[in-house]
């Protein structure tokens, strides 16, 4: 009884280095060769530097180069800057809890649909301008304005800051739960320092190591991004990975000499991305650390923190008023250009919609939930495991617990580069465009963030629990499966409705690795964005978005059911 | 008398065990305990007196080591696994199952040997009824008050059939007058069923009760 389930927990965080990381080994050893011109199945038989000159001899690649790089390092810094702010100044207040409490929502909002909510705002003929049209702006049509996919990426920036605004927020308040923020900031406020600068000397030297890895994940996404790329991304040229994404799946196989060229192009860039963020990080704590040893106490910081409430505030508004409009949208009749709100409003697009959302819908259900399942799975072998070995006591982290720095390896290299060499590799053995596939690119994702959300709860849990149940009698099987998971069932559910929640936010995934045969409420969300029926994009976002919603939904209904009559697992009531 | 009961192959004898952690010597002592005797364990914060007790339950933590042999009634203790040792153990948190029923956290005790609903249900019964709790069998753990609750804890705890039973400082959290009651209430149920007992605790007065001998720990990097 005793040896079975420890080797099965042996095997759990090898095989979750296999799901996890094989692909984007495998995907990047799939690039490096035919990068080089090797690719026996295209004719590519010897080495040789001629993907690297059609590669060059791309118009307008630098400047592909410039934007991949300043979007990322920008909406980086911009989202980074916006949630230190915030926590600086309202760390410890009501508005504070408030936020928390808005936040998961907001994050279960897939980047496909905030980006297009985002679209339908601030469009020359969007809500915004419908606002204060004609009234304020005297437009009685559309003005003539490049607002989406403006050539510097602006409009791509704030699509992308919206969305990492809610993830940096998250990843700085697991952060302050294991530091001892309230007692540091009451100490230096008596001292005489004001909250907002007191918490910025003081709180964030321990919190930014804590945080270190979810930025540069960040920074990764945003030099690579395709997806929100797309709908607000500039086009001419657009951003090294939404290029090479269109070369990827040119019909001109020729083509993929060179989109693998590209893909160890943006490898390059984001390690570049990377690499001048850890140089900058030395300098800027210099200059902190001064800052701190001169003593500026800055007390009377309100109009200071006012401000800094903004930036966060801001994002929580868009992303729930481009939900609104897109909701709007899915239920408009007649909508001209100045009116503020539809002339009528009708389920027309709904019900012409049922039949055909019926496919797609259950296809992203269908690997969504799988990944979900499996990857929790995975995550509590590997937590287990952790656990068994006794890492995660006095503070230290193994890769595996959820807190590790493996976890994060899937989400600093580009997707699309990896991705691309995954179905280079899997089209020579045939395997590409089957479910195995498709579901086992979506667990590279997928995993990371189950194990992140259950590694908190699960370390959390008191061991004493297992320790009394084994001293009754209860071998290490029946601990788990009889005291532990039912104990845990909340964090368990939570874990697979964020794991839901991403695989149904996946885009490259399912058209690189699929083929094309997968379409799921992303894929024909991204394809209707090109277009211009906004009835049609409303219906397909609102969709998008109302899945991971229903997971979360179920996630809290389920444990508040199963426990309804236990006060101390939150049933029944407030204790 | 307590040398012959445990000679005879009765009670727990602990002889020359030694803890470390990551090699660091932390404790070493021999004791002997009789069945239906209470041995106090005392001793400064940190001196592993809680490890001690996890070692007797074959858990203990990574890092830390153990050497000399534990027996219990003239068994080696060593390579047994923790569920099949008949090892019961109390901490100041009565740590019932919020997930389970009062009387479900009393069958999870059960042996499974004692086989039928209706017998398992009948022991459950009898340990309400012998902890005053009758009719308590469906209620929610956390309904109860916290007096209610460690007398739970100790009929969970004695349901198993235990051997030996560990006493994690487990009156802590109680108030004075709770306290003696609840004192009482253990030590005698352990005298009833001739358990041997190892009591670890900070307040003399739970020593003066438990009415054995006292161990004092002193940490092993004082010792010369």
């Amino acid at each position: 009884m005793g040896v079975a389930p420890r080797r099965w927990l042996g095997v759990a965080p090898a095989l979750t280095l296999v799901v996890m990381l094989g692909p984007v080994a495998a995907g990047l050893a799939g690039v490096v060769l035919p990068a080089f011109g090797y690719l026996p199945a295209l004719g590519g038989d010897r080495l040789t530097l001629e993907p690297w000159q059609a590669l060059a001899a791309e118009p307008g690649l630098w400047r592909s180069i410039r934007l991949s790089l300043t979007v990322g390092l920008a909406t980086t810094l911009v989202a980074l800057a916006a949630v230190v702010l915030f926590c600086a100044a309202w760390h410890g207040t009501r508005l504070f809890r408030a936020v928390e409490r808005a936040l998961a929502p907001v994050l279960a909002v897939p980047h496909v649909a905030a980006a297009v909510g985002l679209a339908f705002l601030i469009a020359p003929s969007g809500f915004l301008v419908r606002l204060m049209s004609p009234w304020a702006t005297g437009f009685e049509r559309p003005p003539d304005l490049l607002i989406l996919n403006d050539p510097d990426g602006l409009a791509l920036m704030a699509g992308l800051v919206i969305k990492e605004v809610p993830f940096l927020l998250l990843m700085v308040l697991s952060a302050l739960t294991q530091t001892n923020a309230a007692r540091l900031i009451a100490g230096v406020r008596t001292l005489g320092y004001g909250r907002t600068v007191g918490w910025l000397k003081a709180v964030l030297p321990q919190i930014y190591p804590q945080i270190r890895l979810p930025v540069f994940a960040v920074l990764a996404y945003g030099t690579a991004v395709v997806d929100t790329a797309l709908i607000l991304g500039p086009t001419t040229p657009a951003p090294l990975a939404v290029r090479l994404f269109g070369w990827a799946h040119d019909p001109d196989l020729a083509l993929r000499f060179q989109a693998s060229a590209a893909a160890v192009l943006l490898l390059g860039l984001v390690a570049a991305a990377i690499g001048l963020w850890l140089a900058l990080e030395r300098p800027v704590a210099w200059l902190g650390r001064r800052w701190a040893e001169g003593g500026g106490r800055f007390a009377d910081d309100r109009v200071v923190r006012w401000v800094a409430a903004l930036p966060v505030a801001g994002c929580v508004v868009l992303v729930g008023a481009g939900i609104l409009v897109l909701g709007l949208w899915s239920v408009a009749g007649l909508w001209r250009f100045p009116a503020a709100l539809p002339d009528g409003w009708t389920l027309a697009t709904w019900a012409h919609q049922a039949d055909d959302l019926v496919r797609p819908v259950a296809t992203s259900f269908a690997l969504s939930a799988t990944a979900a399942v499996i990857a929790l799975g995975l995550a509590v072998g590997c937590l287990e495991h952790a656990v068994a070995r006794g890492a995660g006591q006095g503070g230290r982290r193994s890769g595996w617990d959820g807190g590790g720095w493996l976890v994060y390896l899937p989400l600093l290299v580009p997707q699309v580069a990896f991705l691309f060499g995954v179905q280079v590799l899997l089209a020579r053995v045939g395997g590409d465009q089957t479910w195995p596939a498709v579901v086992w690119g979506h667990l590279v994702f997928v995993v990371p963030y189950v194990l992140l959300a259950l590694g908190e709860p699960y370390r959390a849990w008191d061991a004493r629990y297992g320790q009394v149940a084994r001293g009754l009698g209860a071998g290490p099987m029946r601990v788990l499966f009889a005291v532990k998971l039912p104990m845990l069932l909340g964090p368990l559910a939570i874990a697979a409705a964020v794991g839901f929640a991403v695989g149904i936010g996946q885009y490259l995934v399912t058209v690189l690795i699929g083929g094309g045969r997968f379409a799921t409420v992303t894929t024909e969300a991204v394809v209707l964005a090109a277009g211009g029926d906004r009835r049609l994009i409303g219906v397909y976002a609102m969709v998008q978005m109302l899945l991971p919603l229903v997971g979360f939904t179920v996630a809290l209904a389920l444990p508040a059911w199963v426990w309804r009559r236990r006060r101390g697992l939150g049933g029944g009531g407030e204790r | 008398m307590t040398a012959a009961a445990v000679g005879a192959g009765t009670g727990l004898a602990l002889d020359r065990v030694a803890l470390t952690r990551h090699g660091q010597p932390l404790l070493a002592l021999s004791l002997e305990v009789p069945p239906g005797e209470v041995v106090t364990v005392m001793g400064p914060s940190g001196v592993g007196k809680s490890t001690l007790l996890l070692h007797l339950c074959g858990l203990l933590p990574p890092g830390f080591r153990a050497t000399g042999r534990v027996r219990l009634d003239g068994r080696d203790l060593d390579r047994v696994a923790p569920e099949v040792r008949r090892v019961g153990l109390l901490f100041q948190d009565d740590l019932l199952f919020p997930h389970l029923s009062v009387g479900g956290n009393l069958a999870f005790a059960v042996p499974r040997t004692v086989g039928g609903r209706a017998a398992r249900r009948a022991r459950v019964e009898a340990a309400l009824a012998d902890a005053d709790l009758a009719g308590f069998a469906d209620r929610d753990p956390a309904t109860l008050s916290g007096g209610q609750r460690a007398r739970v804890a100790v009929m969970r705890v004695l349901l198993s059939e235990p051997r030996l039973l560990l006493l994690d400082e487990p009156f802590g959290r109680l108030d004075a007058a709770l306290r003696a009651r609840f004192r009482a209430f253990v030590f005698t149920r352990a005298r009833e069923r001739a358990l041997p007992t190892l009591l670890v605790t900070h307040d003399a007065a739970d020593a003066a009760a438990a009415g054995g001998p006292v161990v004092t720990l002193v940490p092993q990097s004082y010792q010369t």
